[in-house]
């Protein structure tokens, strides 16, 4: 009797093990997911500009210096290394296209040109897409991160090497407001 | 857990603890201190207020409340089918029975194989049913190159795959959300939505939608419209040409078209009953909440609320068996607060107001 009931326990404790485990790969998988989904929204928006200063730089010959500011911070995004460098660069390039936007306003030549307004919609809803991927990349870390540490789950994170991943955080060059310079 | 009933401020009925609105006439309860579940209220899981000095649960609250829901969806859906099923074996065995001596095998025999057809065919073609008695047609990506990005966006946002996108031709602002699961989602918005919102409350609205994609509200009402819904409308049909139309004057024969009459009056509003209390107010305000929190922006649906709301025009495509699918309820024939006993919806004043306090 005994040895049944033990039987039972130990058949119980190996079929959780088994669902923890698949959940944690579970969870760590969405975190990879989330982060490529990221890379995959930074990879478009590099596509996307070129385009935009081409049908841009008629219109707006004289404000070359902007334009050379998003194609410099683009080219330095696309060669940052590793996350802290690529999370600066890419705050800069948020900013000079902030600026480029902000200068569009003021042509309404430039506002009225359906090449622009479509690009113009295309980056930002790129903009968006990478903010929100970045969101939804927390949120499943955040899920990950709970798992791993929460007993009793942590037992089975711990005995196959599940780590912790890591927050995205928002660079302090992304946080501070745009300067828009008008003359 | 104690349960005292909450008198509303505005009309004084009494709500069960822990509604956000008055059940009555739809206002907003003052934020209740006892909570028995702490982030039972779809308005407190958005993450900037769940920061408290209790240790955190075990997953992120807005979390736990998604599984909750898609868990109750999955229940529910399988219920209705179910009960639809175990309804029309029993009128199958009774026909049987009635037709002829011990016939009751034959007659469930047919109820089953009709049961599992319109079981499996709600199931997988519920939306394509939906869509197509909604009047919606599939826009393409060079149609509507800002609505397809706002419904990509949403399902970054949301970690779903980007449900497919419909539009419907008509100038009342609305949208809705069906499919039988997230990889078979598809969310439909009207033209005049397109026209009238800015891109900050569309997106408030289509996250409105992908809210319910997410939490599988998506099948339950699809399920709903087609196995319920369907009912009410030939009811009403029905009974409408029977009132008016040749059938009643036609003396002859009309004994059994009376009776069925009858039967239909009785099971009609029944029926419409079942419909209203399938959807609760709550889903919505979670849907809200929801949207916020993909979002992160409550006055852009709260704007969009408001625009809908109070658009004049009535929507065509909707009818009696798709009202409960819309963000706001199409069918404008109640008043904002006599609505709240009946509606399918929480009025939009309450949404609205819940919105802006989130802001």
């Amino acid at each position: 009797m005994a040895g049944w009931v033990l039987l039972g326990l130990v058949v119980v404790l190996v079929l959780w093990a088994i669902v923890s485990y698949n959940s944690l790969v579970g969870l760590r998988n969405q975190v990879k997911n989330a982060w490529n989904q990221i890379d995959v929204q930074l990879k478009r928006r590099y596509d996307l500009i070129p385009n935009l200063v081409e049908v841009v730089k008629g219109y707006m010959s004289f404000e070359q210096e902007t334009l050379q500011k998003v194609i410099q911070a683009r080219n330095m995004a696309m060669q940052a290394q590793g996350p802290r460098a690529q999370a600066e660069a890419e705050g800069m390039l948020t900013g000079a296209l902030k600026s480029l936007f902000a200068l569009v306003e003021s042509y309404p030549d430039l506002k009225a040109n359906q090449n622009v307004s479509r690009l113009q919609e295309e980056l930002t809803s790129t903009e968006n897409k990478i903010a929100f991927a970045r969101q939804f990349y927390n949120d499943s870390v955040m899920g990950y991160n709970n798992t791993i540490q929460m007993f009793p789950s942590n037992l089975i994170a711990g005995s196959f090497q599940f780590s912790a991943e890591e927050f995205f955080h928002v660079a302090e060059a992304e946080k501070a407001p745009v300067k828009v310079n008008l003359r | 857990m104690p349960s005292a009933a909450v008198p509303c401020p505005h009309c004084g009925y009494e709500n069960r603890p822990g509604e956000l609105t008055c059940n009555l006439c739809g206002a907003v309860l003052a934020r209740q201190q006892s909570g028995g579940l702490t982030h039972a209220a779809p308005a407190t899981s958005i993450p900037t207020t769940v920061t408290s000095a209790r240790p955190a649960p075990a997953t992120p609250a807005s979390r736990r409340d998604f599984f909750v829901e898609i868990a109750a969806n999955q229940r529910r859906s399988i219920l209705l089918i179910g009960a639809v099923a175990g309804l029309l074996i029993l009128l199958g065995s009774v026909i049987g029975e009635a037709v002829a001596l011990n016939g009751w095998p034959i007659g469930l025999g047919f109820a089953v194989v009709v049961a599992v057809i319109i079981g499996l065919t709600s199931y997988f073609q519920g939306s394509a049913i939906v869509l197509a008695a909604s009047n919606a047609r599939p826009v393409t990506r060079e149609a509507e190159p800002q609505l397809y990005n706002i419904v990509e966006e949403m399902a970054i946002a949301a970690g779903l795959p980007a449900p497919a996108v419909y539009l419907i031709d008509d100038t009342a602002p609305n949208a809705f959300a069906t499919g039988r699961d997230p990889s078979h989602a598809a969310i439909t918005v009207t033209r005049g939505l397109l026209d009238k919102l800015n891109r900050e409350e569309l997106q408030g609205v289509i996250g409105h939608e992908m809210s319910h994609v997410r939490n599988l509200d998506i099948r339950f009402s699809m399920l709903v419209a087609i196995l319920v819904g369907s009912i009410v409308l030939f009811c009403d049909l029905f009974l409408r040409s029977f009132r008016f139309g040749r059938l009643g004057r036609d003396r002859r024969g009309a004994l059994p078209f009376v009776l069925l009459a009858a039967l239909l009056a009785i099971v009609a509003p029944l029926f419409a009953m079942l419909l209203q209390m399938a959807i609760s107010r709550r889903r919505e305000f979670l849907a809200d909440a929801s949207s916020v929190q993909l979002t992160r922006n409550p006055l852009g649906l709260a704007n969009a609320l408001a625009k809908i709301a109070g658009d004049p025009e009535p929507l065509e495509a909707a009818n009696r068996a798709t009202q409960h699918l819309y963000i706001v309820n199409p069918l404008k024939v109640f008043g904002m607060n006599a609505s709240a006993l009946m509606s399918t919806h929480p009025s939009t004043e309450a949404r609205i107001k819940i919105l802006r306090s989130m802001a």
